[in-house]
Order: C-alpha cells, then structure tokens, then sequence
C-alpha cells in the first residue's frame, strides 16, 4: 500500500450555486478545470471538465441523469455519458477522465485535487 | 487439403452465395476466391435509388461483405475476369492474375441492355445499374445550368419508374418513354396501367407510351431527342432503362451453353453444361428462363452453396416474381399469376377512378383459390395478398377487395398459414418469424431482421413483421427511454391534462430514476409549448439541451454563436449596421446562414448576455438558432419588387415568423413564402411552405432539406390569407402534440396512419373535431410569446449563470484561442490534455 498523496482542497462554491441535476465549472491551482456536479442521488461529484472525444472543456454544461442507476453526465458535444463517480465512459470502454473527490463543509463545496 | 471455389462476379447473389457456403462449410474445407469487377464489395442494388437520398455508399452496404474477418474468403476488387480454361480449370483476370480453381460460380448478373438508337453513346447518356452510373448522372445533373432542366428515360417498366424518381429528387424534370402501349407493361394490366400514368404523372413526369426514341442529337451542351410520333424533347441528359441482357460472355468464349434469348444454361441445381461450373443470380437461365429479380437470385444461391459444400440434392424451388413498386407516393404491385394465364382463371376488378385505386385479383376457375394480382394506388394489402397466393381464399373476393379491405371481411395476419411466405426477397415463412418472436425471444423489428433476415432486402415485408409482433402479443416499445415507457406524444398528453409544471413532478409520477439527456429535453420542450415561464426559470434550466442551455449554438470549441431574427429575411441598413458594430466590437467571425440571417461566432459563455444586451438594445430578438422551434420563414422578393410576383411574399413571411417565433416543438420548424410559381424561397423544401397563386396561397407541408430531404405535398391550394394561417395553427399544434422527438413534419405525416389525407381530414375537414381548440393552443402560445434573452438580460439570476468559472467568473476558459483566416478568427483546436487510453 502507498500513502495517499496529499490532497489540497479548493473551495469552489455555495452549496446553492449548483442547481440539483446540473452542473457548473471551477478552476483549481494549476489552472485545472473541474465540473462540479450535484446528482438525482443528492451527491455531489466532481470529474475534469474536458470531454475526451472533442477536446473542449464543457463537460460541466452537460445533462445530468442515471443510466441504469449509475449517476451520469452526457457531454454537451456528442452526447456521450460518463459515470459521475469515477469518470469511466459508458459509451466506450476504452476511455476514462480524472474524477476529484468532493466534501462540503460549512454550506461550502470543496473540490480536492494533488 | 483444401478445395478451391472461384466465385466472378460480386453481386447481391454472389454475396449470398459466399455467406452461405461460409455457414455450411463448418470445417473449412473451400477456399473461396471471388474475382469482382466493381471497386467495392456488394451492395444493396435493390435499394440503389435510395442513394439519392444522402449519396452515401455506406447506406448501401450489406452487412459483412468484405469479409474482413474470415481467412477463408479473399475477395479481389477491381480486376474483371476474362477468360476460362475449362481444360486447365483457370481463370484469367484483366490484370493477368490466373488462378485456379476446383468448382467455378459465374454471377455476373446482367447489364442494361441500350437500344441502337443512333447517339446513345452520346455524353449525356447514361445507364442505371451501378453506383458509379448514379454519381456520373449526379455530376452532369449538376453541370446542366439552373433554369428548366429535363431529362429522358428510355424505358417505362419498373427500373425507368425508379430512375425518373431519382431523376426528380435531383430536380430535373423527367420524361419517360415508354414503347408498349402502358407503364409496366410486364407487371401491369392495361385497367391499372391506365391509373398508374395517371399517378406517375401528378409526380411531375411526363409519360410517353406507345413511342420510340428515333435519334438523339448533340445541340449545343444539350441533347435533343427525337421521338416515334414526332415529339421532340430538350434534355440535359438521357438515361436507358430498357431491360437487361445477362453478361453471359464469359460462357460463351468458353463454350458453355446459353439460352436462346441469352444466359448461361444451368439445371434446377443451378449446374451448368461443364458440371464443374455453376451459374446463379441474373446471369443463369434456370431451364431457360432468365430472372431479373433479386429473390430468385438468392434462391439459385442457397441451392449452389448447398450442392457444393454440403453435397446435397437441394433444386431451384418455383420462384416468386412478385413486384412493388418502391416509387414514393405511388403504390403499384403485382403478384402470382398478375395476368390470369392459368386455365380457367377469373379476374375480379375493383376500379375506383375518384378514389385513384384500381385492384385486381385471379382466382382460380371455382373463385376459392388466389392465384395472383395487381394494385395500383394503394398496395396496403400486397404483403398479405401475396403470401396468400395458392391458398384457400379467406373471404369472398369481391369483399377482400372492397374499399381498404375493411371491416370483418380484411385479411388479416392471422389468416395467413404458418407456410405462407412473409418476406419473399430472403424466403422466410411466417411460421420462422413467428417462431422467432415467441421462442427467439425476438421482440422488435430489428430483432427479427437479425435472426432470420427477413426485412433486409427490398424492406417491403416489414409493415407485416410489425403486425405479426402484434399478433403474437409482443407489445413494440414506444418508450422514450429507459426513465419513461411513454411515447413523447403520450407525455405530452399526460401533461397536458395533468397541467403538472416540472421534470420531478413528472418523473416521479410518471417514470423511474433521475433521468437523462433524452428525457429531460424532451419533456423541457413539452413544458415551454404548454406555456410554462422562461426556459431557463429555475428546473427547467438543468433539463435542456445543450443549445437551449446557454440561448446559443455550442461550437467544437465550447464558444457559442449568437443569431438574431431576422423576420423574413428583411432588414434595415440600420440593423445591420448594429449587427456589424457588435460583431466588430466582440470580436466576431461572421457569415451569413443557409436562413436568410447573420451569424456571429466564436463568443465565449460570459460575453452572450453582454453581446444581447447590445443586440436588443438595436431592437433584436432571439432568432431561435439553438431551439428545437421555429427557425426561420424564407422569403423571396414578391410582387412589390419582382415583376412576376403575384403576391407579397415579404409582408407573409415576416407575419408568419413573428406569428410562431418562439414555438417550442419536436424538431425544428423552417417555413418558406415564394410570391410565384418560381418558387424563389424554397417552400417546398420546408416543413411549411407557401406559394402564391394568382387567387391566394397554396400551403404545402412535410418538406426539408438536411439528411433525408423531401419535398413538401400539397396540403390546401389557392386560400386566402386568414384561412392559410388558419390552417397552418392547425398543422403546427397537431405536429407539436403528436410527432415523436427528433422527428421533423415528414416523418412525421409519413407514420400517420393515413398519410397526407389523414392530415387533411382531421386539420382541413375537421373529422376529429379538435381545430377548435388546436387554434385556441396556438393563439395562447402567441399572447404568451416573450423574447427569451430579454428575459435573461431581466433576471439577474439567470445572468449569473453565463460565467465559465463558479469560483472566477469573468476568467475566461483558458482552452480556447483562435488564430485568423481570410481576415476574420477561427477556432484552434488544442490537444486534448486528459489522458486517454486507447
Ligand atoms: C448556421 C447554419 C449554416 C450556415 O452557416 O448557413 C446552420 C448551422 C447548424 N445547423 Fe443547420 N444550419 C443552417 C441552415 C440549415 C439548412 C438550410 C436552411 O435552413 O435553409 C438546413 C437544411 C434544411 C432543413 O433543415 O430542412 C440545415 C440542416 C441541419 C440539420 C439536419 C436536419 C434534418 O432534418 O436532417 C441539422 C441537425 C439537426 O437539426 O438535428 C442542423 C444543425 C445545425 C447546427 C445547429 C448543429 C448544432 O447543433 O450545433 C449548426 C449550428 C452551427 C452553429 O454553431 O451556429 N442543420 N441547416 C444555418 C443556419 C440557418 C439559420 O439562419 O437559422
Ligand atoms: C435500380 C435497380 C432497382 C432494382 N430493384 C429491384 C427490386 O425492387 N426487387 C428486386 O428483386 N430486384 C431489383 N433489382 C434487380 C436486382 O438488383 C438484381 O436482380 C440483383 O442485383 C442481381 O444480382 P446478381 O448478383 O445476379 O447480379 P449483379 O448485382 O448485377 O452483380 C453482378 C456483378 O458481377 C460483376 N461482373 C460482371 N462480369 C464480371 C466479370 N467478368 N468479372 C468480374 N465481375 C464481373 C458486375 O460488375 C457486378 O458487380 C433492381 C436493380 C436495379 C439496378
Ligand atoms: S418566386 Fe416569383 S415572385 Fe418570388 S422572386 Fe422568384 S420570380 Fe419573383
Ligand atoms: S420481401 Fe423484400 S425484404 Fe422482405
């Protein structure tokens, strides 16, 4: 087992400033851009906003729903569908994208990224 | 050690040939050479008229023919063979390739036979067999200038018909010429041949029967046709239809016999005079008669396979020669023994002159077996007659021929024996469908076409594989996705009547899950038709389409495009010059739309509210470019300015746009005015076109350009202004709370039952008694109209969400950059940073 990498965690956000079944984007250290989403289940998810397949950064201006159960985001592009939990597409196998953990503390989404 | 099988000749018949011989030789003991003239594998050259419909050689691909997976079968393109040694059993190719070979299959098929006619071989003149003829015709439909542009088919039977169709989908008027005294005169007798001119005729083709073609001539870049009764016909190119001859050459240099009207000789187990060499498809004369259909040809294949891998005794079964006429709007079919040539056969005629019909059934000499038929005008119950033939009619004739076969006396799926054959281009009974469905678990259309390829060939059997699927009780899901097992009609309904005002509330009530980006648009736009505030106005603003989201088209690079209306394609300098500021002033690349309007590129998210507020400012309004609503309504110039205008084209477009701006609906919605016959605004490529006539207004619906263009059909001619607009309430409300998402008006009209009529009964006639309140929708929908971006600029919630960054609004996407080309900005696309394994 190796030590978890030291995380730094960002506030992004209000809790508030994500409508529940969307999405909105945040910008971390490095200028890495995050999609920050508030999911069907309540949960709220954090994934790169770029899309793989188009390669604009938009992933947080997509639809959020389930498939099947799992929570997914259809990019805004060509409409593929990523797991919201661990950025795994379901449209085609071979492709992942960074997910980020999230917490909220104090009514304030954190975003925690190396 | 492995047997060699050259197969010549890669058609539809050499394709099935290869795939059955694949499926019965488990072991692998035939090496399968096949040598193909054409420089692709086989394709669907039964459908090749479709491929006007895109020009996409991909849409008629058959599934599997390159046999890219399969070590067993080298399949060589391009290189025709030319000669056969039977002594050495070789074949030689163009290319000098010569290769041996243990059994030989010629599939050669057939070539358009051209009449001597002194300047056939002109440029200009050209045959209809392959999808290179296809592109050759395209390329010199559109070198011919714009203006009247005609053309000749050379040919009146069933492949003239198809190719004067494709001709008029490239916007030529066609000619057919026909030498015998009717259309089809194979297929069709003369009291539906009569009917058939009459039908072919109101699609914009001129028929010429009992003539033939004396000459053509070069006159200038055009040709001129000279016919058998004196007609002279201007044309911008010729196309001959008039039969086929099979490409028997092969067989005959090597001393094969062949028929006496031409190709190969070959036994019922399609053997030739060398017992080494088969000849299947087109180009076999099975006991001396020549097939110019695919089915038979499919036939010849199994019985070939069948001899060669697996040493069976299988023989040619009596083939089926049954047609339909593909031609759009126009049904013509004939089946089984069509002109009563059975001893002691008896014709029942049901003519109906008014109604555009004509049906003929042959029954046996006691009237209780069916031997054949024709129809023409409407072959809705063809299918089901045809698997009827050489059985026991279900009904008295003259009843089963009564009116749409209404009422206790219709034949029905469920007369039909297990035995009866449904789809007769892949030979597969109903007891095989229907086996498929209650043991094969197969519960959809495609799911049947899958197991036992019925529906893959000529695609007319496929009405019938829904009704069977209804009649072994599988229910063919409507659902909209897996979160709703409702239609999008359906939900419209149900929310409409339950006047419920959000996605959750609908979800919860009515489906399963969170949802996703199938149901959540839709049911967006059925809320905004239903009048339900702002699109963006709290829920509703997470549940839109990608466009809708942001009021703006979403670009490659994640920048928007911003498009005003411009009613009509009207404008002032003065709004055009407030266009040019903005655009110059943001930094814009800017074109001018295929829609009679302006559209500014390349703004980032947090620029749009700033780009509108100047926009409005100058008077504009949301044009609607992102939304599944009205786009636009194209104008021509009309009577005020062109001097051949009959009415005022301008003042209608602009009405009508400002009329249903705004008007959420399945798909999107284009319209079009033209002030005369010239029709200089497109209409009829729109979903709702008007052209003026000298008295009022013709409305046509059901037209578009895009991926399956079709023209819009007549719907009303020659009303005046308040009834049109009337009228056109009525078809708008109608589409928007019946048609299926995505799906645009022709579709749309094409799946009601009924079609067109259907249409005109219930928004002309009334018959459903709903225009009233289809009316009243529409006039509550315009009092409620209001510009959606003024309602963003108004709200400074909905503005806060045009930021690129929750936590650095006003930071803009550091991806995007743009580089310049021909003087304005354009995209550049970055790498894309995230790993992406492949
Ligand atoms: C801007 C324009 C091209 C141009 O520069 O001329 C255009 C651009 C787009 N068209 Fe179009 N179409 C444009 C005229 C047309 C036309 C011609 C016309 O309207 O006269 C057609 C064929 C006519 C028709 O629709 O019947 C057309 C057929 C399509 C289709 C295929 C529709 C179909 O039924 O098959 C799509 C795809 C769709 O809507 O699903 C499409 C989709 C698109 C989208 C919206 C794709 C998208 O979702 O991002 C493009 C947006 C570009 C952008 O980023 O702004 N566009 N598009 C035209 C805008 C017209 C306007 O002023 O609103
Ligand atoms: C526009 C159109 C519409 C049609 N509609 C229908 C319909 O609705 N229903 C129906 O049943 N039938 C229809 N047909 C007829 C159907 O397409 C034919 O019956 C079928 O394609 C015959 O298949 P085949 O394999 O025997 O011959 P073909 O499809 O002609 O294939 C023969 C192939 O052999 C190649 N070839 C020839 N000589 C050589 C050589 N020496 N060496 C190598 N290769 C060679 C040719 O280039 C060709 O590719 C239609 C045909 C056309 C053109
Ligand atoms: S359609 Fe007729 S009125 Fe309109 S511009 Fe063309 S010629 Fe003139
Ligand atoms: S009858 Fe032609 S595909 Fe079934």
């Amino acid at each position: 087992m190796t030590a978890m990498a030291e995380l730094t965690w960002t506030p992004v956000c209000p809790v508030e400033a994500v409508l529940p079944g969307s999405g909105v984007a945040a910008l971390l250290p490095g200028d890495i851009q995050v999609a920050i989403f508030l999911a069907g289940d309540g949960e709220f998810y954090a994934l790169s906003n770029m899309d793989p397949f188009s390669g604009a950064a938009v992933l947080a201006r997509g639809i959020v729903g389930d498939t099947g159960g799992v929570p997914t985001v259809a990019s805004p592009i060509y409409k593929e569908r990523f797991d919201l939990r661990t950025g795994a597409c379901l449209d085609d196998a071979e492709v992942e994208i960074t997910s980020y953990p999230v917490r909220v503390a104090d009514g304030i989404v954190h975003v925690g990224s190396p | 050690m492995s047997r060699t099988l050259v197969v010549v000749g890669h058609g539809m018949v050499a394709h099935r040939l290869v795939e059955a011989v694949r499926a019965e030789d488990q072991a692998g003991a035939w090496r399968i050479v096949v040598l193909a003239e054409e420089a692709r594998p086989a394709y669907d050259r039964v459908a090749l008229t479709s491929y006007v419909d895109g020009w996409d050689p991909a849409a008629l691909a058959l599934p599997g023919a390159d046999y890219a997976n399969d070590e067993h079968v080298e399949l060589r393109l391009g290189d025709p063979a030319v000669e056969v040694d039977r002594d050495r059993r070789t074949v030689t190719t163009a290319a000098g390739h010569v290769q041996d070979y243990d059994v030989l299959v010629l599939a050669t098929g057939s070539r358009p036979f051209v009449p001597p006619v002194p300047g056939h071989d002109l440029p200009g003149c050209f045959v209809y067999r392959t999808i290179e003829d296809l592109d050759a015709i395209r390329e010199a439909a559109e070198r011919s200038g714009t203006g009247r542009r005609a053309a000749m088919v050379v040919g009146g039977g069933l492949l003239g018909l198809e190719a004067a169709k494709a001709l008029r989908d490239m916007g030529l008027s066609p000619h057919v010429v026909e030498m015998g005294p009717r259309l089809m005169p194979l297929q069709v007798d003369e009291g539906g041949g009569g009917l058939l001119r009459r039908l072919i005729t109101a699609l914009d083709v001129t028929v010429h029967t009992g003539t033939s073609t004396n000459s053509i001539e070069a006159d200038g870049d055009r040709l001129l046709a000279k016919l058998g009764n004196g007609t002279e016909l201007d044309l911008d190119l010729v196309v001959f239809s008039a039969g086929v001859r099979p490409r028997d050459e092969l067989a005959r240099a090597c001393g094969l016999d062949v028929g006496e009207r031409g190709g190969v000789l070959v036994d019922n187990a399609c053997r030739t005079s060398d017992p080494a060499i088969y000849a299947i498809g087109e180009v076999a004369a099975v006991e001396g008669r020549v097939y110019g259909i695919v089915a038979p040809g499919y036939a010849m294949a199994e019985v070939a396979a069948a001899r060669i891998a697996g040493g069976g005794e299988a023989t040619f079964p009596e083939p089926d020669t049954s047609t339909k006429l593909k031609l759009m709007g126009v049904d013509v079919a004939s089946f089984g023994d069509a002109h009563a040539k059975t001893e002691g056969a008896l014709e029942v005629v049901f003519n109906d002159a008014v109604a555009g019909s004509y049906k003929k059934l042959v029954v046996s000499d006691d009237s209780h077996t069916l031997l054949g038929g024709v129809l023409v005008g409407d072959a809705s119950e063809y299918n089901m007659l045809r698997a009827l033939v050489g059985r026991p009619l279900p009904a008295d004739p003259g009843a089963i021929l009564a009116p749409a076969g209404s009422g206790e006396n219709a034949v029905g799926v469920d007369a039909l024996p297990d035995s009866a054959q449904i789809c007769s281009c892949n030979a597969v009974s109903k007891g095989a469908i229907t086996d498929a469905i209650v043991s094969g678990g197969c519960d959809s259309v495609a799911k049947i076409k899958g197991c036992t390829r019925a529906g893959t060939a000529c695609g007319s059997c496929v009405p019938m594989l829904s009704k069977l699927l209804d009649s072994c009780g599988v229910e063919q899901s409507k659902a909209l996705c897996e979160h709703f097992t409702h239609s999008r009609a359906e939900l419209f309904e149900i929310i409409r009547a339950t006047r419920l005002g959000t996605f959750s509330e609908v979800i919860a009530k009515h489906g399963t899950g969170s949802g996703c980006a199938i149901c959540k648009p839709a049911i967006a736009s059925i809320l905004a038709t239903l009048g339900n505030g702002h699109i963006l106005g709290g829920e509703q603003a997470t549940l839109q389409d990608t466009n809708d989201r942001f009021l703006a088209n979403m670009q490659r690079n994640g920048t928007y495009s911003v498009v005003p209306r411009v009613p009509g394609g009207e404008i002032t300098p003065e709004k055009l010059i407030a266009i040019g500021e903005v655009a110059k002033d943001f930094g814009l690349y800017t074109k001018i739309t295929g829609g009679q309007r302006i559209d500014l590129f390349g703004a980032t998210v947090d620029q749009l509210p700033h780009i509108w507020r100047r926009l409005v400012d100058a008077g504009f309004e949301s044009g609607h470019a992102y939304g599944k609503a009205l786009r636009t309504v194209k104008s021509c110039v009309g009577s005020t300015w062109c001097r051949y205008g009959v009415q005022d084209s301008v003042g209608l477009a602009v009405e009508l746009e400002l009329r249903y701006r705004g008007l959420r609906s399945p798909h999107k919605l284009k319209a079009g005015v033209s002030g005369c016959a010239r029709e200089c605004a497109e209409a009829r490529g729109k979903d709702f076109g008007v052209i003026a006539t000298e008295n009022g207004w013709n409305l046509y619906v059901g037209g578009n350009g895009g991926t399956m263009p079709r023209h819009a059909q007549l719907l009303v001619s020659d009303v005046d202004t308040e009834t049109l607009i009337r009228i056109i309430d009525r078809f708008l409300m109608f589409y928007v709370r019946t048609a299926d998402r995505l799906q645009r008006t022709a579709p749309w009209i094409e799946e009601l039952d009924g079609g067109l009529d259907h249409l005109r009964e219930v928004i002309v006639d009334d018959s459903l008694g709903i225009c009233a309140e289809l009316e009243a929708a529409m006039a509550e929908h315009i009092a409620n109209y209001a510009d959606e971006w003024r309602g963003v600029l108004e709200d400074p919630e909905k503005l806060a969400r045009f930021t690129s960054f929750v936590n650095a609004p006003g930071t803009p996407d550091p991806t995007i950059s743009f580089r310049m080309e021909r003087e304005q900005k354009v995209p550049v696309m970055l790498g894309v940073p995230e790993v992406v394994s492949r």
